[in-house]
């Protein structure tokens, strides 16, 4: 990696400063709207503390988390429309979390081991044990098209198994619905820590094999005669993303379109390594998901909308205007430049 | 853009095309048994060491084998025989070590929006970086070198996908150019380049080659290819002949493997061949 060019710096301090702001407006805005710490005694000093705090840098740090693991993915398997999910991740959390909420309901010992373990334990058990079978289903990590198969097979089996949880208990259905919409409401500090340690460990692995990722773009053998191990690489990638959509599944549910949208925003701004798009477009995700987040709690103020509703809207738009910008660009979808 | 430049060959204050730095030439050995893709066996028994300080071509007909021979001798393909350097086998070798002496450019490289054409080029130095160190100061003058050396220096801020074709190629050239090894492996290098590009591709193969390089090509166009020291003639997986580009029996082989279609003719000093 060259040293950071300039125009990355700028857009790193932009992102950065984006960042504060929308931090400040997520202490500013609760459940009642517009309420700024300056106003109210202890009890603002409380919710300001206990709540807001927590939620707001909760929900940067899930959508950070959510894009680097859409940049990475995207970069590991050269396709622009890799998302955090597509190893099966989300629905094997659904599966746990369905599986979790069937259980609470069989017998009061089972909902005693149930609670121990958590709607956050269940999902991250489900997201990783999804990957993993991903990989035994794929034989190993050599093969990014077996590997994306066997990913679209787990998500399949793995969601009908959410499914059948549902539909033997409709009593879990609503639960269900939140989990699968994603919120960010329920974030307190021991989630933050979670996922700011996530975060840093796989942030580190990422912009380890950065130069890797780049090699990649040229195809397989390219990287491979360039002297990188590919095999070695490709393992602690997809650890580094099962580990961070895992955090962020498991702390907020299934937010949409964060981790698709992040990174094809940052690419949006110009020719860029995956040195700068993977330390972009965590601080970009970041800032998509708390701009949202602070929405769900303005728009309808008392009441909240799930926050995913807002990421799927806005990511679904942007995904659409970016298709068109390019079909006028280039005359077409993959056409000759 | 620069439609009409040429490859310019780097001067020296004599006059003469400057020698650039490969290190040592390690000597690169291929004794293959059998090499299959699925279930069909696409290479034969065969050897094959290229000469240092010489520019070798492989030609064939189409299926010949020529693209897979390269790729297992790049060691990107796994097969029943024996890859070695310097007489160690392949995989004895450090990964970065291995890429500093061997380079390879393939076919069909993919394209990307992500990089500038610069970044591309800026590729060919990995095997010379440690971990995550920052580009040296040798590492953007081996770039600028071999990207002025293409003609591509003037897109270097451009993403490689918006590059037209040729353009392209002479990216991934410098790209190729730029790891600076002993060994120079390119299978099809000359695809998208025009007929003066393709000229100035041959000189630039003489360059590397005065400075001691071992180069290796699988070449469709025979007209280059004739201009190499060495010929490799294929069919269906085997090498049927190894000779000098002047030497009747591999005029003979060569019309063999493209079942007398060809005229080959010397025209200017040089040989040429042409569609019979």
């Amino acid at each position: 990696m060259h040293a950071m060019s300039g125009r990355t710096l700028t857009q790193l301090a932009a992102l950065l400063a984006l960042g504060a702001v929308l931090l400040a407006l997520g202490l500013a805005i609760g459940s009642m709207g517009w309420s700024p710490w300056t106003e109210g005694g202890d009890t603002m000093r409380l919710i300001l503390w206990d709540i807001r705090a927590p939620r707001s840098i909760g929900a940067w740090l899930a959508g950070a988390l959510l894009a680097l693991a859409g940049a990475i993915a995207q970069g590991l398997f050269r396709n622009p429309l890799a998302d955090p999910y597509l190893l099966g991740c989300s629905a094997g959390a659904s599966l746990g979390v369905a599986a979790l909420l069937f259980v609470m309901g069989v017998s009061p010992a089972a909902a005693a081991l149930a609670l121990r373990v958590g709607m956050t334990g269940a999902a991250f058990a489900g997201a990783v044990g999804a990957v993993l079978l991903t990989l035994v289903l794929a034989r190993g990590v050599t093969q990014s098209l077996r590997l994306l198969l066997a990913g679209v097979v787990v998500g399949v089996v793995l969601g009908s198994g959410a499914a059948l949880f549902t539909l033997m208990n409709p009593d879990i259905l609503r639960a269900m619905q939140a989990f699968m919409l994603g919120s960010t409401g329920y974030v307190g500090w021991s989630a933050v820590q979670v996922m700011a340690a996530s975060f840093a460990l796989c942030l580190l692995v990422a912009l380890g094999s950065s130069r890797a990722l780049d090699a990649l773009t040229l195809g397989e053998d390219t990287a491979r005669s360039l002297g990188q191990r590919l095999t070695l690489i490709r393992l602690l990638l997809i650890a580094a993303l099962s580990l961070a959509t895992g955090a962020a599944v498991a702390q907020c549910g299934l937010i949409a379109f964060v981790g698709l949208v992040a990174p094809h925003l940052v690419r949006s701004w110009g020719p860029t390594t995956h040195g700068a798009l993977l330390l972009l477009s965590p601080l970009t995700g970041g800032a998509l998901l708390l701009a949202a987040d602070i929405a769900a709690r303005w728009v309808i103020a008392p009441q909240e909308l799930p926050v995913g509703i807002i990421t799927a809207l806005l990511g679904g738009s942007y995904l659409l205007w970016l298709m068109h910008r390019r079909k006028a660009h280039f005359g077409g979808a993959g056409g000759a430049r | 853009m620069n439609g009409a430049a040429r490859f310019p060959a780097e001067r020296d204050a004599t006059g003469a095309a400057a020698r650039v730095d490969l290190g040592r030439v390690p000597a690169l050995r291929i004794e293959l048994r059998s090499l299959s893709l699925g279930p069909r066996e696409v290479l034969r028994p065969l050897a094959l060491a290229p000469a240092p300080a010489a520019w070798t071509a492989i030609v064939g007909p189409n299926g010949a084998g020529k693209s897979t021979l390269l790729r297992a001798m790049a060691g990107l393909l796994p097969f029943d025989g024996a890859l070695t350097l310097d007489g160690k086998p392949w995989s004895a070798w450090p990964a970065k070590e291995r890429a500093r002496h061997v380079a390879w450019l393939g076919q069909n490289e993919a394209a990307s929006d992500d990089l500038t054409a610069y970044d591309v080029a800026m590729l060919g130095r990995l095997p010379h970086q440690p971990w995550l160190a920052p580009a040296s100061a040798a590492d953007h003058a081996a770039v600028e070198h071999a990207m002025r050396q293409t003609q591509s220096w003037d897109w270097r801020e451009r993403a490689l996908g918006s590059l037209s074709g040729g353009e392209r190629q002479r990216v991934l050239l410098a790209r190729a150019l730029a790891v600076r090894s002993g060994v120079l492996l390119m299978d099809e290098p000359l695809a998208h380049l025009d007929p003066p590009h393709q000229s100035d591709w041959a000189r630039l193969v003489r360059e590397r080659v005065a400075s001691g390089g071992a180069v290796v090509s699988v070449l469709h166009e025979l007209n280059v290819a004739l201009q190499a020291d060495t010929l490799v003639v294929m069919d269906e997986g085997r090498i049927v002949h190894q000779g000098a580009p002047d030497d009747p029996a591999t005029h003979d082989a060569l019309q063999r493997v493209f079942h007398h279609r060809l005229l080959i003719l010397r025209v200017q000093g040089r040989w040429v061949a042409l569609n019979a």
